[in-house]
């Protein structure tokens, strides 16, 4: 099993959904957030491109932050998803410092937190909270290992790209362009 | 024009514009650290050599600073951590692939050894120290007879505290700045010539001094020789990394750096130093306060540049 | 895969290594677990709600934690408004609830209007002295000189109220601020209009046009999923906007036309359509009345008279009619929803009317379907007097065609200096922060002046609860029963709304303050039901279902009665409109002494160094009601003015920087507003996000957050026609510093 998170930046409009409904999904504190949305604008009026991003952790193959924590804290679960437990975080910042996409946050408890995909609704068959309020429907959760599963169809059938392929973590958040 | 901006969310303390997780603990605890490393490395080496009654300040006296330094970085260490309470948990794990884990057990190695050593040679302090107990005699006895693994052991721990200090940053590669194997061994050498530096100014004895004046020159040749490498190695790699290194070449971290660090910290003391070799007599305060001072603006500015260098997407 | 046992783990005290049990780490990880894990435990309790941060009311469910405290919403998957997926704003509505800055008690002003000068108030006293007040107003001057401004669920109590009492001036600012043109418009044309969620199959369509309509910052929730549905299968969109806005990031066409020159964009369209020979014409021939009129009247209206108005290419202008004609009927040119820009918005809307009409797309699909609507039963309470006064007799022979009391002729009939035909002396204002709402603050506030009685029914100390006498706190939505909500859509449907907690502090819902008022007033026998769950119950049974059905299902949607979404090929369709055709040609808008065909008229242009000031929403708000809401400010605190950077290099300014913005009338925004220096702009004008700029302090979090582009409209545009307000012939130009005097000012 290899979970995995597509984004169609053609629909997305960046209204910032995902990133309350992940806030209230998870007790996510007024003032920090586990997702957010990029806008990046390119060209001259009246030329212009654009394409908006619903970002969060990219729940890494070769997870950095996992490498780096000293007390395995930071850990890989089935279906690849990067997990902090609390209760072993020291709260050292090594994990942030070592993110690309700076994916992560210090909890106002002191350990550092990010995106679970909403581990405990996968967990119990459920969509994570960003997939299932998005207005546009523009994210695409499932199974890479399943050829049905949305994600796999939506990668299969569009291009896509990551993010920074070059800091060499494998990323598993995708975006269709 | 192209504009970036995250629309909302990630208005996270700590990471944006930049991230500014570490602050002076940080710095502070990789400046003792590898001072210590220096110092104790130093100590080690020459007893091992047994030339411990040449350079008797070296090997007795500067070693009593380790532990202070150690501890005070501990102390900033502790500091620095947000979750205090779980701080154990380093020494529940050992994490191979994690510098910080590395980090965490050499100094649950090397503080203890720092401590012994001094035990041992408390008498050229205080002269009439008595251990009251005669376990703690017993101890004494044992370790002045395994005083060699001791000193091994110091060597070895000394030297991957003093690399790792580098490693810890450079193992990051989402910090284009840190993301160099040339850190180790800057901070390495840097360290190193902190404590040679330290030897420099307790040493009452004329040829340990202008010894250590010389390593003291050596390690500065071999730091100007690693941040050149440093320089030309991200000038060479890829955009991330030249903008990085443009941080120093005429960004904003040039100043600070070149000034403080290159010519304050290791020009300047080589010159004096090379004067005092000569027949110049020049306070020996000056040369070493530079090079301690430059050791630590080295820390500082490395740290803070590396959370300011990002990938760009 | 790496799992984490895969990673060397090794339990150790001190430099030996002993394996510890897992026991100690067991307990620390569950003192650690975050709330969440508590609450994942499956059966957690949820009561049914339909939204009430936007007008789209979307159905949802609000989920309490065991401890019974509101968790979160999350939409209703039976609803047709949301397809079970709230908008940022609905997911957000929590920090309504828990805003620590609601109102809490009422409040009875002590000192002079405006000074906010407030104590504490029972309930009983609060309405008694409002009882007072309006017995007084209806004996000295008569009931008719009373209004109420209301936006949102609470105004059907208030409007009961009002009726009984004796007034018929029952605005809501939603008609002559945001939509009356387009209604009005599409009334003349197909006798129908647009409806409210809008009728637009937008979900299978083939050309969506968006004529200044930011489809995606608007967050009109069916209509964004049914966008983005529509992407999904190669739609075309076509914007025109001077603003490069989210939806012109998504469209096949953008056109960056010249700001107010919409109208000969349309006639162009218009022209190409109908001289290409691109309309529908089985289409206009059986159901549109007025063909040749118009063929005549737009005749001269070609792609290159268009572009040199509206600075569009004339090969552009061609391939967008013909875009739109490839996808006919399954086209929707969109009528918008806040219209009121240049005073001639009806007309405006009218030319767009007229477009669909020509390409065929109502009452077909992929164009406009038809809505069916749930009917309630009514109650059968007594019926109202008829008052011998009406807000038409304050300026009579104005706004004609208005079929809606209009919020801004309410407003200069409360000023006595206007001689208006019916002096207005006293207001009810529930749920509408008329000061953000209305443009040209400083007659508002006059008006305010010369009031009797001023009464504001809100959960939040908005700007318009400052000024009054009374200010009775509502409770939210989440915390009151609220009238079965029925818009119509596709299907027919009914959506409860129920409290999910205890109303928090001392406030109380809307059918209980507007019914205990009416008690006062000895007018309770239009409020029949003590509790407005017996009426719900007693309606809904009437529907076949009952409360504690809806209260388990939250929605409940029925079939058509026919299946007549679409008009079917052949039907003859008898419109309502005076001929029972398609009017292309609006005789009832000649009858009533206006252009029976919409005309170009040039608009007021920028002087040098001013900029046209555009407003919008971003889709984290919804205009001023959530600016303080802990949720979403957190997702957006404050509003920028986007800068062209050719005038941002002229004026050397850059992104970031705060700066004040000046308009034509040198009123001066009493906030510096955050710069956003963006090629998304053109160089003509400046835009902002409307709803900010707060200057209330009690709302604590955005208070002074931004600029509020109301304070900034002093030029109003009023609709001849229906009494609109256009309010984007405003310029402003930059202050880079404020000097004394003009803060003083």
């Amino acid at each position: 099993m290899r979970y995995a998170m597509a984004v169609d930046t053609r629909k997305c409009v960046g209204c910032s959904d995902c990133v309350v409904a992940c806030q209230t999904e998870n007790d996510v504190p007024i003032g920090f957030c586990r997702d957010w949305v990029v806008e990046v604008m390119d060209g001259t009026y009246p030329q212009l491109e654009i394409e908006i991003r619903s970002e969060r952790c990219n729940h890494c193959v070769n997870a950095p932050c996992v490498r780096c924590c000293p007390t395995g804290a930071s850990h890989i679960v089935d279906g690849g998803i990067v997990l902090v437990e609390p209760g072993e975080c020291i709260g050292c910042g090594a994990c942030m410092a070592s993110c690309p996409y700076d994916a992560r946050y210090p909890h106002p408890s002191g350990y550092v937190d990010k995106c679970t995909f909403c581990f405990h609704r996968i967990k119990n068959g459920m969509s994570p909270a960003c997939v299932e309020v998005c207005p546009t429907k523009c994210l695409y959760f499932g199974d890479l290992d399943d050829m049905n599963s949305d994600v796999s169809v939506v990668l299969k059938k569009r291009k896509s790209k990551t993010l920074i392929p070059e800091a060499g973590t494998d990323p598993q958040l995708y975006f269709l362009i | 024009m192209k504009e970036e901006i995250i629309v909302s969310g990630r208005m996270n303390q700590l990471i944006d514009p930049h991230l500014h997780i570490w602050h002076w603990q940080i710095s502070l605890y990789l400046f003792l650290g590898g001072m210590a490393a220096g110092i104790l490395a130093i100590a080690a080496l020459y007893f091992i050599r047994g030339r411990e009654k040449d350079y008797r300040t070296a090997v007795r006296i500067t070693p009593f600073l380790a532990p202070v330094l150690l501890v005070l970085g501990l102390i900033a260490l502790f500091i620095d951590l947000r979750h205090k309470l779980f701080f154990w948990q380093l020494y529940t794990n050992i994490k191979l692939q994690s510098p910080m884990s590395w980090g965490a057990w050499t100094l649950m190695v090397i503080t203890p050894a720092s401590f012994i050593w001094c035990a041992l040679h408390i008498k050229d302090i205080f002269p009439d120290w008595d251990w009251k107990y005669k376990w703690i005699y017993n101890l004494d006895t044992f370790f002045n007879k395994y005083k060699k693994t001791l000193a091994w052991v110091m060597l070895i721990y000394a030297i991957i505290l003093g690399i790792y200090t580098g490693i810890l940053l450079s193992a990051f590669n989402a910090r284009p700045l840190w993301n160099t194997s040339i850190l180790g061994p800057l901070f390495l050498a840097s360290g190193l010539s902190a404590g040679a530096a330290v030897t420099l100014l307790l040493s009452k004895d004329k040829a340990e001094r202008k010894q250590f004046a010389r390593i003291d020159l050596v390690l500065i040749g071999i730091e100007l020789f690693l941040i050149i490498h440093l320089f030309m190695g991200f000038l060479a790699s890829t955009q991330v990394q030249i903008e990085a290194a443009n941080m120093f070449l005429g960004g904003p971290y040039t100043m600070s750096f070149w000034i403080f660090v290159v010519i304050l910290g290791m020009l300047i003391p080589a010159l004096l130093e090379i004067m005092e070799l000569g027949k110049f007599h020049i306070p020996v305060l000056v040369p070493v306060t530079l090079v301690i001072l430059g050791s630590l603006m080295l820390r500082f500015i490395i740290v803070y540049a590396g959370q300011v260098s990002r990938w760009l997407y | 895969m790496t799992s984490r046992r895969d990673f060397i783990k090794i339990s150790a005290i001190g430099a030996g290594v002993l394996v510890v049990g897992t026991g100690a780490y067991k307990v620390v990880k569950a003192l650690s677990s975050p709330e969440q894990v508590k609450k994942l435990v499956v059966g957690l309790k949820r009561t049914p709600t339909y939204c009430e941060v936007c007008f789209w009311k979307c159905a949802g469910w609000v989920y309490k934690t065991s401890e019974g405290k509101i968790w979160k919403i999350v939409g209703n998957e039976n609803d047709q408004h949301c397809n079970g997926r709230f908008c940022p704003r609905g997911t957000g509505g929590v920090g309504m609830y828990y805003d620590e800055d609601r109102l809490k008690t009422p409040l009875i002003r002590v000192e002079e209007r405006g000074k906010q000068v407030f104590r504490e108030a029972s309930w009983d006293e609060a309405l008694e002295v409002i009882a007072v007040k309006m017995k007084n107003i209806a004996s000295k001057s008569g009931p008719e000189s009373m209004a109420l401004f209301s936006h949102g669920s609470g105004s059907s109590y208030f409007t009961t109220l009002m009726k009984s009492y004796g007034s018929a001036n029952i605005a809501e600012p939603s008609y002559a601020q945001c939509r009356g043109p387009r209604d009005e418009a599409f009334m003349a044309t197909f006798g129908e209009e647009a409806y409210s969620p809008e009728i637009t199959d937008i979900r299978d369509t083939r050309c969506l046009v968006l004529i200044g309509s930011h489809i995606g910052e608007n967050m009109h929730n069916g209509q964004v999923q049914e966008m983005s549905d529509a992407i999904d299968k190669g739609a075309t969109i076509i914007t025109v906007d001077p603003r490069f806005s989210t939806a012109a990031g998504k469209s096949k066409f953008w056109l960056p036309i010249k700001p107010a020159t919409d109208m000969a964009l349309l006639l162009a369209w218009i022209h190409e359509i109908i001289f290409k020979d691109y309309y529908d014409k089985k289409y206009v021939e059986k159901y549109c009345s007025g063909f040749e009129q118009l063929k005549a009247h737009v005749k001269d209206f070609t792609p290159e008279w268009a572009y040199g108005i509206t600075t569009i290419k004339p090969d552009l202008i061609m391939k967008t009619a013909k875009e739109m004609a490839d996808a006919s009927p399954a086209v929707i040119v969109h009528p918008g929803r806040h219209v009121t820009w240049y005073g001639d918005d009806t007309q405006r809307i009218r030319a767009v009317a007229i477009l669909n009409a020509l390409l065929g797309s109502w009452g077909r699909r992929g164009g406009f379907y038809r809505p069916a609507k749930f009917e309630l039963s009514s109650y059968g309470s007594p019926s109202f007097k008829t008052p011998s006064k009406t807000w038409e007799d304050a300026f009579p022979g104005k706004y004609t065609i208005a079929s809606s009391p209009v919020s801004n002729v309410l407003i200069d009939a409360s000023i006595p200096e206007n001689n208006p035909g019916l002096l207005i002396r006293g207001w009810i204002v529930n749920g509408t922060n008329l000061i953000t709402t209305i443009p040209d603050q400083a007659n508002t506030l006059k008006a305010i002046q010369n009031l009797e009685l001023l009464v504001a029914v809100d959960t939040m100390p908005m700007e318009i609860t400052g000024w009054a006498d009374v200010v009775l706190p509502e409770c939210t939505y989440l915390e009151r029963y609220d009238g079965l909500r029925v818009s119509p859509h596709r299907k027919p449907a009914i959506a409860l709304r129920m409290p999910a907690a205890e109303p928090l502090n001392n406030t109380k819902p809307g059918y209980w303050i507007a019914r205990e008022l009416s008690k006062k007033l000895a007018l309770e026998n239009y409020f029949p039901f003590e509790k407005q769950e017996e009426l719900l119950d007693w309606q809904l049974k009437k529907a076949g279902s009952s409360l504690e059905e809806m209260q388990r299902i939250g929605v409940k949607t029925f079939e058509r009665d026919a299946d007549d979404l679409y008009f079917s090929e052949n039907e003859q369709v008898e419109f309502p409109t005076d001929s029972g055709k398609i009017e292309l040609y609006s005789s009832y808008f000649e009858g009533a002494g206006y252009d029976p065909l919409p005309k170009y008229v040039a608009h007021e242009e920028p002087a040098e160094g001013f900029y046209r000031l555009i407003y919008g929403r971003a889709p984290m708000h919804t205009f001023s009601r959530t600016s303080n809401n802990p949720n979403l400010t957190d997702l957006m605190d404050e509003n920028t003015v986007w800068i062209n950077p050719v005038v941002a290099k002229e004026w050397g300014i850059k992104s970031d920087q705060y700066i004040w913005l000046r308009n034509q009338d040198n009123v001066i925004s009493d906030f510096p507003v955050k710069v956003r220096v963006t090629e998304r702009i053109r160089w003509d004008s400046v835009y902002i996000v409307h709803g900010f700029g707060h200057a209330q302090k009690q709302m604590k979090r955005c208070f002074g957050k931004g600029v509020s582009d109301t304070q900034l409209i002093t030029n109003v545009l009023v609709d001849p026609l229906m009494g609109g307000t256009g309010m984007r012939s405003n310029f402003v130009t930059f202050v880079i510093e404020k000097t004394g005097e003009e803060v003083a000012s």
